[in-house]
């Protein structure tokens, strides 16, 4: 009977949480579906609404994304590497680990500060997009650096006993066996953590990420906006129609994150097929 | 159930005498007062003992008497567990695994291990067999190497089995056939010793009869060292046996005298079953 009542009980919250996702969902499909077309991708912000376009926020977004992927992957893949495997269990090593686990709690507006006092300013890297990304990267690199640690320990055992017996070195076991092995996982924890950095606002308002742009990017070194910026802009203004165009802004950033989850989930299951079948 | 066992039948006899100097002789592996811990915890005491070249030598005791931690002491596999130290020294041809720059991969390659568990790797059967060979650039050729991995799985009984998928994934072999898999593997970069920890535990009685089999036809070509608690197995595939108990060596003798006639009284009891 109490199984019964809990099992009741939790299928009831998860409806209620599927629901009010769905409502968010569906609320702003309603809105922003008229809006969406070929022209509001590629055009540029305006001050009329109905010409205004997202494609500046867009490309921002996608550079910004590659230059953080591109810095926080190697850095923190790399990281969890040498903690999980060539690191002491020495006391230091404890206080690292306990700090990165603080590092992927604290709130990102810090992390835009730290951007804007070290990429910014201090490394003279301006209001770039690879300010802007390397201040992402700071944000990403503990989730990744956490996930790749928890996906390395899952690893079994028996299959780093196995590749030692043989002769193997550490690396030659780590490389061959145990990243194979715990590529899956460690995908899993990268797309988490771009996916978060991709809907980021705050640190890249911070470092000075610009609200209205009527250029694409054109280098690492321009500057630039992202949607998370383009959408909070358009949703500040008095007039109904930006709203439209704020909801059309949401369905392109869903749309680049579910496009991003799912390559991710692809890689994943090519993978485990060839590791499993 | 343990009281009849068969003693294992002594196919050379040798003077009295002989015997009883018998583990000083040219040991392949000569432990020397060699103390292990766990941290703070003593898992074994001034353990002293020499294994033969190509015979079999069964280490059998019960859980927890440091039979399998002795074993890996032997090609340093306990290294890879933090917190362990190992006192007094290990001497294998005469050289002590011990030693400062001893290179640990080259001792590996020259002692190999099965483990209790078959632990393939996610990857194909070939695969499997030829990475050890590959990691140590034991090969020249491709052609070189199908064939060092077809002699392998040869010699471990499982190449008729096994010919025609190859490029299949080594999960999909049943446990006995892991098992050989893994026996293989080991095999493939000729170690001149083969430690065995626990092989067959796992594994149903047609399976562990295959193994056995194996164990014997290896027995010409390597130096085997084999953990089990099965008692019976032991007598039968051993010619030495080591009995421990609580982190100690109790008596290494002849399979045939530790099971029919042992020195201690303790190895006595847990031979005829009375305890462990």
């Amino acid at each position: 009977m109490k199984d019964f009542a809990f099992r009741v009980l939790s299928l009831l919250v998860l409806y209620l949480a599927l629901a009010a996702l769905a409502a968010l969902l569906i609320d702003v499909a309603v809105d922003g579906s008229s809006r969406l077309s070929w022209d509001f991708i590629r055009g540029f912000p305006s001050r009329r609404a109905s010409a205004a376009g997202i494609w500046p926020a867009l490309a921002g977004s996608i550079l910004v994304i590659g230059v953080t992927a591109a810095l926080a992957v190697p850095v923190g893949v790399a990281a969890a590497i040498y903690l999980e495997e060539y690191g002491s269990r020495s006391r230091l090593a404890r206080i690292i680990e306990l700090n990165i686990t603080n590092l992927a709690a604290v709130p990102s507006i810090i992390y835009g500060l730290l951007g804007l006092g070290l990429f910014v300013r201090m490394m003279a890297l301006g209001r770039s997009v690879l300010a802007g990304g390397a201040t992402l990267a700071l944000l990403a690199l503990p989730v990744i650096i956490l996930s790749t640690r928890e996906a390395l320990r899952a690893v079994p055992k028996s299959l780093r006993e196995g590749s030692y017996a043989l002769g193997a070195t550490r690396w030659q076991t780590i490389w061959h066996q145990v990243l194979p092995v715990a590529m899956p996982g460690i995908l899993t924890g990268i797309i988490l953590a771009l996916s978060r950095a991709i809907g980021e606002t705050a640190p890249l308002i911070t470092i000075g990420a610009v609200t209205f742009v009527s250029f694409a990017p054109d280098g690492l070194w321009s500057p630039f906006t992202v949607l998370p910026i383009q959408i909070f802009n358009w949703v500040s203004r008095p007039q109904p129609e930006f709203q439209v165009n704020a909801a059309a802004g949401i369905i392109v950033l869903l749309a680049v994150l579910l496009t991003m989850n799912g390559v991710a989930v692809v890689l994943r299951d090519r993978l485990q097929k060839r590791t499993q079948a | 159930m343990s009281s009849i066992v068969r003693p294992a039948v002594s196919v050379n006899v040798r003077p009295a005498a002989e015997e009883e100097s018998r583990p000083e002789r040219t040991a392949t592996i000569a432990a020397d007062r060699l103390n292990f811990y766990y941290g703070a915890k003593r898992a074994l005491h001034d353990i002293t003992l020499g294994i033969q070249p190509h015979v079999v030598t069964a280490f059998i005791g019960p859980s927890g008497c440091g039979k399998s931690t002795f074993l890996r002491t032997l090609n340093r596999m306990n290294d890879i567990i933090p917190g362990t130290r190992v006192e007094g020294r290990v001497a294998i041809d005469g050289q002590n695994i011990y030693a400062p720059g001893v290179d640990v991969v080259d001792l590996r390659r020259r002692v190999g291990m099965v483990f209790q568990k078959s632990n393939p790797f996610p990857k194909s059967i070939f695969d499997n067999v030829a990475y050890g060979l590959r990691i140590n650039d034991m090969v020249r050729t491709t052609s070189d190497l199908a064939a060092r991995v077809e002699e392998s799985l040869r010699q471990a009984a499982l190449w008729d089995e096994v010919k025609d998928r190859l490029h299949e994934s080594a999960l999909a072999l049943s446990g006995g056939q892991q098992q050989r898999l893994c026996i293989a593997r080991a095999l493939a970069v000729r170690p001149a010793i083969l430690l065995m920890d626990e092989p067959a535990s796992a594994l149903d009685p047609i399976a562990t009869q295959r193994i056995e089999e194996l164990i014997y036809d290896l027995k010409r070509s390597y130096t085997i060292v084999i953990v089990t608690h099965n008692m019976q197995q032991a007598a039968r595939v051993s010619d030495d046996t080591a009995f421990f108990w609580l982190g100690r060596l109790v008596e290494f003798d002849r399979t045939d005298r530790i099971f029919t006639a042992p020195a201690e009284k303790l190895t006595e009891d847990y031979v005829t079953g009375r305890f462990g």
